[in-house]
């Protein structure tokens, strides 16, 4: 009984990771209806970023990293609204073709550009003694302080993200160029400005979740495409569109992978992926489908 | 005076097919002007060739003597010119006030504000937290003019405001018109509804095949004129 529980924690935490993963790829979509298929590419680079700046400061320990983590943050906004107006704005239009091969080749561009810089040895950022701590409920259940702490990130993220969306004049820009660019523009708005800062903001959330990656577990120059294939499970599941949703979406994957881990180790990523078909199947607009 | 909007041959193609003739069309400050035409007559791509949504030739447009072609939709009305475009196309996710809001994002200076807005139309701030397309025709026509007015502009378009409405609502609608020029504002109002468009306007254009076939003051063209300019016939 209580490995059950504990594996349905260990399941919704590791889905808390996944939801992190899933929000920069739902802003994406929600804003530009932009599919991203370099999404998980940026997330490795963001990480090895980390990894990079760590080593070349010579830093150690969770304190550093965190540091390093948030000196990640300005750059990546730059780095992803400068990407959105060099680059893909001029992709953006009713044939979604051209975003689809562009972020494809960058995904390409990206994996190879690691490899060549950091070979494809695993590597990992430093945590110090925090991956080795858990916080004990009880007698049978304990969780670790790191996946714990990931999954409280991953609430606030989401719960900041609903609240941006729904409260501010940024969210209300991003969701009236969302509905109708053209109608938009007529009101004053700089349709490539405000897409500019939707990836800005995208980007800042890839940086978050490929540090905390990077803290959890090993990283490898060719890791982007299982992870982008995780975040698409996640948003389609919950509802394209929806934060809460590919929170939800997120949750749910994780805590089947981890089910399916427990019946037999090989199976945990497949029973994610059965998961994914029958909701496909079943519901195909996912359980929350654009609520904002 | 000089004109607030002045265009001047503009002509405007979809790739190699020329849709606008060289019109050229005044409106002056404080002015109401109403803009006729058939269905393809190339009333709508002159608007949107007056906003920015299609670029105009170099000096073809000039908005407060200012040349405005080739400039981007929000810079536009960044300067002072907001529409109200045909089908309303409020935004789906947004409230009615958020819809409001959203218009007044250029933050231009003036007289309109939200209360501004629920003062004209005062339905609209009973129904200010509802989806602005959950509406009636007639009340999403309401929140279209009072977006479009929240950004303070020197020259509104109304772009078919009648267009799926009951008659009494057009009345409600168009009874509402003469305070907005009350402060100079101009008005440029597109209509297929000859009678309406002429009761409204100081001025109308009636458009054919992309070019001007009629203009002069409202009061004074005859119906057999109108009809001529309108179907050529």
């Amino acid at each position: 009984m209580w490995s059950w529980i504990d594996t349905l924690v260990q399941g919704l935490m590791l889905g808390g990771l996944y939801a992190l993963f899933a929000m920069g790829q739902s802003l994406m979509f929600g804003v530009m209806r932009l599919t991203n298929t370099a999404h998980g590419d940026f997330l490795i680079l963001a990480a090895f970023a980390g990894f990079s700046l760590l080593s070349a400061f010579g830093l150690h320990g969770v304190c550093a990293t965190a540091a390093i983590q948030l000196a990640l943050l300005p750059l990546a906004f730059v780095f992803g609204y400068g990407l959105q107006r060099l680059v893909l704005n001029g992709t953006l239009g009713k044939d979604p073709l051209p975003s689809l091969v562009v972020s494809f080749g960058l995904s390409i561009v990206i994996q190879n550009m690691l490899t060549e810089v950091f070979t494809s040895d695993p590597r990992a950022l430093d945590t110090g003694e925090l991956n080795m701590q858990s916080l004990t409920l009880g007698d049978h259940l304990s969780v670790g302080i790191l996946p714990l702490s990931i999954f409280i990130i991953a609430i606030l993220v989401v719960a900041a993200m609903q609240w941006l969306f729904g409260r501010t004049a940024l969210g209300r820009a991003f969701r009236a160029t969302s509905d109708d660019k053209e109608a938009a523009q007529l009101m004053g708005l700089d349709a490539r400005h405000v897409y500019g800062l939707a990836t800005g903001l995208a980007f800042v959330l890839v940086a978050v979740a490929g540090t905390l990656q990077g803290m959890r577990t090993t990283f490898s120059p060719t890791d982007g495409p299982a992870i982008l294939l995780l975040a698409f499970e996640s948003v389609i599941i919950g509802g394209l569109g929806s934060f809460w949703g590919a929170f939800a979406g997120a949750l749910i994957l994780g805590t089947t992978q981890s089910i399916g881990f427990r019946l037999d180790p090989g199976w945990g990523v497949w029973f994610g992926h059965i998961v994914f078909l029958l909701m496909l199947a079943l519901r195909p607009q996912g359980l929350f489908p654009k609520t904002r | 005076m000089s004109a607030l909007l002045e265009t001047h041959g503009l002509t405007a193609h979809y790739g190699d097919f020329q849709v606008l003739f060289g019109v050229d069309f005044v409106v002056e400050p404080g002015e109401v002007v109403a803009l006729i035409g058939a269905n393809g007559a190339g009333k709508s791509t002159f608007l949107k060739s007056v906003t920015g949504l299609l670029k105009a030739p170099r000096d073809s447009v000039r908005f407060g003597g200012e040349t405005i072609s080739g400039l981007a939709p929000d810079k536009i009305v960044r300067g002072g010119i907001a529409m109200v475009p045909e089908g309303r196309r409020l935004f789906p996710s947004l409230s009615v006030e958020e819809n409001l809001m959203i218009g007044g994002f250029t933050r231009r200076a003036g007289a309109w504000n939200l209360n501004a807005v629920y003062k004209l139309f005062p339905i609209l701030r009973e129904r200010r937290h509802t989806p602005g397309t959950a509406l009636s025709g007639g009340q999403q026509q309401m929140v279209a003019i009072g977006r479009a007015l929240m950004s303070n502009p020197q020259l509104l378009i109304c772009d078919e405001l009648s267009l799926g409405l009951s008659p009494i609502v057009v009345k409600e609608i168009y009874d509402a018109l003469p305070s907005l020029t009350q402060d100079g504002l101009s008005l440029i109002v597109v209509e297929q509804d000859v009678a309406t468009a002429r009761a409204v306007s100081q001025r109308l254009y009636c458009m054919q095949e992309g070019r001007v076939s009629l203009t002069g003051r409202s009061q004074d063209v005859t119906h057999e004129q109108i009809s001529k300019a309108y179907f050529g016939i």
